[in-house]
């Protein structure tokens, strides 16, 4: 009960941001929703099953390129087609990918997904004529619900608009990973990351089971990277490079994997932190490896182990 | 026709003949034990019947079905179970949770991501019937990883029975307990068994007591091959097991 009034206000706090907080502060969050839905995708890989993935970075950046290819070459500007097409994207490209991958466990799972990130990224990089190579692709300014807000300038657009559409969204993909995490088929995930020869003597298809947790995280992957694509106005191949997974896991990690919750605290957290000692320091990555350190030795629970002290057997 | 038959088989570890040529029927209404020495092929034989190793040769059928490679999910599925001689649990599940997952895939509904785990009465009620016959009842919200050792050994063979199996193999459903639980736990097990309806019971045990308590046939292994198929009085008769495998013991 108290759980949801806390995430009541919290939702409507970050619903006030633009209203009350500096404008900058505001575009901050603009990326913090979308990677708070391709860190929830991971963790229901991680948290839940049990396989660490260091492809994330594919799939956002297969979100992100989508929405570029459908902005700029295709023409499409309709928010709401270029998500779904991001989605369905993310689950194409997830099938052979999974298909693979989760043939593998432990190390071995993470270095495959981990070299299908690298391949993505190469292709992005030397497919000059499909993809622009180093330069990217630009991604346009898109209609939220066939609404243009031409009067709007690019900031306004961002903080306004687009803000409480990406909100809403990721408002609405937390809801969806709720549901999946407390369905049955989640209990079948958590079942195999405690003990999967155990599952399968209890009748649950691990690599199947496995198999469909990779296609959702690739769906949540892709959708947050439109949500990323669209604020920075470009689709680089950055986005698909293999650190970029790593940021991923290290938001993961920071939050705590061990709760639902954790994978957005850890997005936002992340976010800001890193804003905020990039402006002291250039040495900025230095501080985020030693933030990284502490936080496997100290708490492997991650923040959210702060805020909710009880081991959870929900998760 | 028998619910679980196997032919002839045969299963090497590089020169080691694990099995032998081992061939047994189980019929319906049986409480069967597995006895004999240390490396006799007990194991051997129950990960064969179970489908965790494909044997070097030999066929094993289940209610008529060849089930040779056939793998534990489908197994599962067929309506065959099995537990383990080492506690196997899902350490940070709750009881509830562990007997869920085979509520979950015995109702065929790991498939549902829409639905609402703890609101589905159906699962609730089986998961609240098998953890009550095995005396789980009051601990269904703690984690399995910290029950003590009897009460994971029962969450361990409760999961397997809430997959409402035909067949239950047991590898020493008694190891690893204190000898006054023992019995207690049999017990718990053998009244489960008649409540949900299980056909037939297949354990490997080494503790005598257990064995002649409660099985209505024993089979003696030997070096990979089957020294004696009878009734517990027959064994205790049979000088060659007696020799082989209860005179070790008793001495």
């Amino acid at each position: 009960m108290t759980g949801r009034v806390v995430l009541g206000l919290v939702v409507l706090g970050v619903a006030a941001a633009p209203l009350l907080g500096h404008q900058y502060y505001t575009t901050l969050m603009l990326p913090f929703f979308g990677y708070s839905l391709a860190v929830l995708g991971l963790n229901l890989l991680f948290g839940y099953t049990g396989l660490l993935s260091f492809g994330g970075a594919l799939f956002v950046a297969l979100g992100a390129y989508t929405a570029a290819y459908l902005t700029s070459v295709f023409g499409v500007l309709a928010f709401e087609g270029i998500v779904l097409a991001a989605a369905v994207v993310g689950f194409l490209v997830a099938i052979p990918v999974g298909l693979l991958c989760v043939r593998y466990v432990r190390i071995y799972f993470g270095m495959l997904t981990l070299a299908f990130g690298m391949l993505f990224y190469s292709f992005l990089f030397k497919f000059y004529h499909l993809t622009g190579g180093d330069e990217g692709l630009r991604v346009l300014r898109p209609r939220l619900f066939g609404l243009a807000f031409e009067s709007l300038d690019k900031v306004q657009f961002l903080t306004g608009p687009f803000y409480y559409y990406s909100l809403a969204l990721m408002v609405v993909g937390t809801a969806v990973m709720w549901r999946i995490a407390r369905s049955p088929f989640g209990l079948c995930l958590r079942s195999i990351r405690e003990n999967p020869g155990k599952a399968e003597y209890v009748g649950v298809s691990v690599r199947r089971y496995r198999f469909y947790a990779f296609l959702i995280a690739g769906v949540f992957g892709a959708v947050g990277g439109t949500l990323l694509a669209v604020p920075t106005g470009l689709a680089d191949p950055l986005l698909a490079y293999w650190p970029h997974s790593g940021t991923l896991v290290f938001m993961m990690l920071l939050g705590g994997f061990s709760n639902f919750f954790g994978p957005i605290l850890g997005a936002f957290v992340f976010i800001f932190l890193q804003d905020q000692v990039m402006s002291l320091t250039q040495y900025w990555r230095f501080v985020f490896g030693l933030i990284l350190a502490i936080v496997v030795i100290f708490v492997p629970r991650g923040l959210m182990g702060f805020l909710d002290p009880r081991q959870r057997a929900g998760v | 026709m028998p619910l679980l038959e196997a032919t002839g088989l045969f299963h090497y570890y590089g020169a080691f003949r694990a099995l032998n040529g081992v061939s047994l029927t189980i019929e319906e209404h049986q409480f069967v034990s597995i006895i004999g020495p240390n490396g006799a092929g007990k194991t051997t034989l129950v990960n064969v019947l179970t489908g965790l190793l494909r044997p070097s040769r030999g066929a094993v059928r289940f209610k008529g079905r060849d089930i040779v490679g056939l793998g534990p999910v489908r197994l599962a599925r067929l309506g065959m179970a099995r537990s383990f001689q080492l506690v196997n649990i899902f350490p940070r599940l709750t009881v509830a949770e562990t007997i869920a997952v085979a509520v979950v895939s015995r109702l065929g509904r790991g498939g549902r991501l829409w639905s609402s785990l703890t609101d589905d009465a159906e699962i609730r009620d089986r998961v609240l019937e098998v953890a009550s016959l095995f005396g789980l009842g009051d601990k269904t919200s703690h984690p399995a990883g910290a029950l003590p050792q009897g009460d994971k050994k029962l969450l361990d063979v409760a999961s397997a029975f809430a997959l409402r199996p035909e067949v239950i193999l047991l590898d020493e459903p008694t190891s690893g307990v204190s000898t006054g639980d023992k019995h207690a736990i049999m017990e718990v097990l053998v009244q489960a068994a008649k409540r949900i309806g299980i056909k037939a019971i297949i354990q490997v045990e080494h503790d005598m007591d257990i064995v002649f308590g409660y099985s209505d046939r024993i089979i003696a292994l030997h070096e990979g091959q089957v020294l004696a198929d009878t009734t517990p009085d027959g064994i205790r008769d049979d000088e060659r097991v007696v020799a082989t495998v209860l005179g070790k013991r008793t001495r």
